[in-house]
């Protein structure tokens, strides 16, 4: 007996009100145009979070808004998996903060798995496992950031591009109008890129530090190991190195030719770095969808915010199939075909 | 992979920056142009027009256009 298909049922999230335009970048950098924050970043406005809104605050409203834009009471809720970096404490796990928040029934699981940018497919390949296994039926997943804060005010490279978001989906065993099965995934795991992406202290290794000391990046962005350091060089290597074998091994684990999927979606880093993959993949530019300008990359969020609005802007009919992929920190990968 | 199309190629990732400031010896991370996003240009030209992978190091460690060029080029 086959095991028991999963859905991606729904999709709703969150934007914090605060939000950091490229004109007030362009203030605190002058060398950085307006323009070329465009041109280059593809992003014009980043949401950010407040002082006092933290990962279960926004987890909570995209939730919320799931419920009631699909219409589903949270007593459906079997599990909840949250996806985060930027939990609001060691423990207990921000899952139950919110599972309390959202009047998840008490006999719902809960638990935060720790990935960044590719952290939604690894929701689905753990969601559709729940489910093959029977035991439950309707999973919630949120992915939730708020790397905002862990980045130093000085910091052009990464400020222009992170935003903070959340974004919740419905996994569920049952098919429902509109829902898509989750067909096979295909995961991958390089530790030796974890120096390239990281906030070093602040856990229990290096403690955070009062050393307001900066360095350097090789491109000149400040920092201190107590915020968020990126050899953007490194990421990019890493992302043309991995991301193209990864779309064919997903295609080969689907049993199928790039010219039959309908739509790409994959993770929204900036308009650059996703240009030149989409040329080096050869996928045409009517096959690749971004939605970025106005969120900036929100991490693990970037694929389902993507895939709400590819489907709210009629790109996505009944029979097609898209290729999602998700690469980043970790360094860690996954990549899944969806089929409508 | 000649020296001088290599330098075209890299100054051609500037848009604001004088193409005569572009020389084998400029220390190019000190134009005001340069930012993480021009080193991400870099690294895809030569992605693109050699099949040559710049690294972090490699960018770190090269002060000129010609030091850069003479650590991926031998490889």
């Amino acid at each position: 007996m086959s095991p028991r298909k999963a859905y991606l049922s729904g999709i709703s999230y969150y934007l914090p009100e605060k939000k950091l335009t490229n004109d007030e970048l362009n203030r605190t950098f002058p060398e950085w145009s307006v323009h070329k924050i465009m041109e280059k970043v593809g992003i014009s406005e980043r949401s950010i979070t407040a002082e006092d809104e933290f990962v279960s605050d926004i987890a909570v409203k995209a939730a919320q808004k799931l419920f009631e834009e699909q219409n589903i009471s949270p007593e459906k809720i079997d599990y909840l998996l949250l996806c985060t970096q930027s939990p609001d404490y060691f423990l207990p796990t921000t899952a139950c903060l919110v599972h309390k928040k959202l009047h998840l029934p008490v006999t719902a699981g809960a638990l935060d798995f720790n990935q960044g940018c590719s952290g939604f497919i690894y929701g689905l390949s753990l969601a559709k496992g729940l489910i093959a296994s029977g035991d439950v039926d309707n999973v919630l997943l949120i992915t939730a950031e708020t790397y905002s804060k862990f980045l130093h005010p000085g910091d052009k490279g990464n400020r222009s591009i992170f935003g903070d978001a959340a974004a919740a989906t419905l996994i569920t065993a049952q098919q429902s109008e509109g829902s898509a099965e989750i067909a096979r995934i295909t995961l991958g795991t390089d530790g030796s890129g974890a120096a390239n992406l990281i906030v070093k202290n602040g856990g229990l290794r290096h403690p955070k530090t009062n050393d307001e000391e900066l360095k350097e990046d090789e491109n000149g962005n400040p920092y201190n190991d107590n915020y968020l350091f990126m050899n953007g060089s490194e990421i990019f290597n890493f992302t043309l190195g991995a991301v193209p074998p990864l779309i064919e091994q997903v295609l080969k684990k689907n049993h199928l030719e790039q010219q039959e999927i309908d739509l790409f979606i994959l993770h929204q880093a900036n308009r650059f770095m996703l240009e030149y993959l989409r040329k080096k993949i050869k996928i045409p530019p009517e096959k690749f969808y971004t939605w970025m300008e106005s969120c900036g990359n929100t991490v693990s969020s970037t694929i389902p915010i993507a895939l709400k609005h590819a489907k709210a802007d009629g790109n996505i009919k009944k029979g097609d199939t898209l290729l999602l992929a998700g690469f980043g920190v970790g360094y860690s990968w996954g990549a899944t075909v969806i089929k409508f | 992979m000649d020296k001088n199309e290599f330098l075209k190629a890299f100054a051609d990732q500037f848009d604001e920056t004088e193409p005569a400031l572009i020389t084998l010896d400029t220390k190019f991370k000190e134009l005001e142009e340069w930012s993480s996003m021009v080193a991400l240009m870099i690294i895809a030209m030569a992605d693109e027009n050699y099949n040559k992978k710049i690294t972090g190091a490699d960018l770190r460690e090269s002060d000129t256009i010609g030091q850069l060029y003479e650590r991926i080029s031998s490889r």
